[in-house]
């Protein structure tokens, strides 16, 4: 598999604050890719760092180089459009207070679509994608913010396929949400990596196993250990790793 | 304390607590009751006061009293009901913008620790609790003499603008900032930029909020006299922009003033009742249409 983005030497502060240590790591294409890690170890600030939604915040400092295909994203590159690559889904469903249909075709709309038929049919398959299609066809004109929390968190998903990424992050997308609607949204997600790359941080490490190609460990701003998921988790090198995923503490 | 002391201290403080439980139902219903006796009694004399107005106030409508120019016979409010709905545009146009847009800028691009952002909220604040008077007499040294404008309703709506920007500008800014950064996020997520978050996602949420502050601005311009005397003058005339104009208020004043016309005063306080409510009506039918996109 080819590295759909490859990170190296970073490190970010905010303000004073070392937040991640010289980061090394290759997201490899088609692939799940996981970073798990005690909470504020930086796992979430790196992912939000692959789509740049770190520049909203102020005092936010990010050396080294993060490369998409071989381009970097923090040197001549357009923001809206690598956002437009680059697609999220958050840790607590966000719809916005519109429509359902409108709420998909956001962001193709964003991106200049206009024809009727077009967006149609886009919000089509992207409900689809996202396995929401049969709940949502016949009230498409119904507020988003009236279905349940999985059905939200799927059209959050919906949103973001439909502006056509090839990259999806994700940051803990089942954490707010009941089994049941974490199953369906661990199948879609599974579903989903023929066509996208994918990354997730979850707190959740039987998530990471049942999901993941490739795992990565966090610990404070540092990445202890990166491996196939299946290594990681049975035979970890790291002695740290091994007390993490065994629960002695985190 | 003595052992005694201490041993005859325990049941009392378990009667205490006994009592207390009682004393908790007793303080309970008294408070319910204030409760209730409040709302009641608000509710009373918001009844009390738009009955006298309208008891005191309908017997004397009559046709006369809306014939299209005023003469001292019959005392017609025609005018002064078109000076109120000019006026009020008028100073809407000029204040909600400005007052929409710099809330915009202080809550989604101005830098936190800004120091012109601290300079504009004080003085803002400071603004709003100026006494209308000062604003009708800054209205009347700038506009009306400075400027040359005389006695108009530029002036006046100018004065009025002034006047209503800083609770435009609060009431934005809180809507605003009531709006769930997870939609910014979202937006910002999908390739939008700035300005179309803002127009997109931002302004619609918060246009329920920002609709309150524009209604509390009529409420302002429709019942204010002292700034508008200064500025606007009082004349019964349906006013260009550099012309002297009364809107009902002030031709409320006059009339009571006169202690002529008391029952055409009492009249007139029923269509300023009708005014505002349409006037409120319009701009929440206005709000729904541009938040449905």
């Amino acid at each position: 598999m080819e590295n759909k983005i490859e990170i190296h030497n970073m490190n970010l502060h905010y303000g004073d604050f070392h937040a991640l240590h010289d980061i090394n790591l290759d997201i490899k294409e088609n692939e799940i890719t996981a970073f798990i890690g005690p909470s504020g170890c930086g796992k979430s600030t790196l992912l939000r760092s692959l789509n740049r939604m770190n520049d909203l915040v102020e005092n936010c400092r990010i050396t080294g180089d993060i490369m998409l295909d071989g381009q970097d994203i923090y040197k001549n590159c357009d923001v809206n459009l690598l956002r437009r690559r680059v697609g999220m889904v958050f840790q607590k469903p966000n719809p916005f207070p519109m429509s359902i249909y409108d709420n998909i075709a956001y962001g193709p709309r964003t991106h200049g679509i206009k024809s009727r038929v077009q967006l149609d049919e886009i919000v089509e398959t992207s409900l689809k994608r996202a396995a929401i299609w049969e709940e949502t066809k016949d009230n498409l004109k119904k507020s988003a913010l009236s279905m349940s929390g999985g059905q939200q968190q799927r059209i959050c998903i919906a949103r973001a396929l439909a502006a056509d990424p090839e990259v999806l992050l994700m940051d803990e997308p089942t954490s707010a949400l009941d089994p049941i609607s974490t199953a369906k949204i661990e199948d879609l997600v599974l579903e989903l990596k023929k066509d996208y790359t994918i990354v997730m941080v979850t707190h959740n490490m039987q998530q990471a196993t049942r999901v993941s190609d490739t795992t990565a460990f966090f610990l404070l701003g540092d990445m202890i250990e990166v491996d196939d998921t299946e290594k990681l988790f049975s035979m970890p090198s790291d002695k740290r790793t091994e007390d993490y995923i065994t629960g002695r503490f985190g | 304390m003595t052992r005694e002391a201490v041993s005859a201290a325990k049941p009392a403080v378990r009667v205490q607590a006994k009592t207390g439980k009682v004393h908790g139902a007793a303080s309970a219903a008294v408070l319910k009751g204030l409760v209730y006796g409040a709302a009641m009694l608000t509710f009373a004399v918001l009844l009390f006061l738009l009955g006298y107005i309208l008891v005191t106030g309908i017997p004397h409508l009559k046709p006369s009293l809306f014939q299209w120019n005023y003469t001292s016979e019959n005392v017609s409010m025609m005018p002064a009901i078109l000076t109120t709905v000019e006026t009020t545009a008028l100073a809407l146009l000029l204040a909600v913008p400005l007052g929409l847009f710099t809330a915009v800028y202080l809550n989604e691009y101005a830098k936190r620790g800004n120091k012109l952002v601290n300079v504009i909220r004080i003085t803002t604040e400071t603004l709003s609790g100026i006494p209308s008077i000062v604003y009708g007499l800054f209205g009347m040294l700038f506009f009306v003499t400075r400027l040359h404008w005389g006695y108009s309703l530029l002036a006046g709506a100018m004065t009025l603008a002034i006047m209503i920007l800083p609770l435009i500008m609060r009431t934005a800014e809180e809507a605003l900032m009531a709006v769930p950064d997870s939609y910014r996020e979202g937006s910002f997520g999908l390739g939008a930029g700035r300005l179309r978050t803002i127009f997109r996602i931002v302004l619609p949420a918060a246009g329920p909020g920002i609709l309150s502050g524009v209604i509390l601005g009529i409420g302002r311009i429709v019942g204010e006299t002292a700034a508008l005397i200064f500025t606007a003058g009082t004349m019964a005339q349906i006013p260009g922009l550099f012309q002297s104009g009364r809107t009902l208020a002030i031709h409320m004043y006059v009339l009571s003033g006169e202690a002529l016309h008391m029952n055409e005063a009492n009249a007139t306080a029923v269509v300023l009742l009708l005014v505002v409510l349409l006037m409120n009506t319009l701009s929440a039918l206005a709000a729904k249409k541009l938040t449905k996109k």
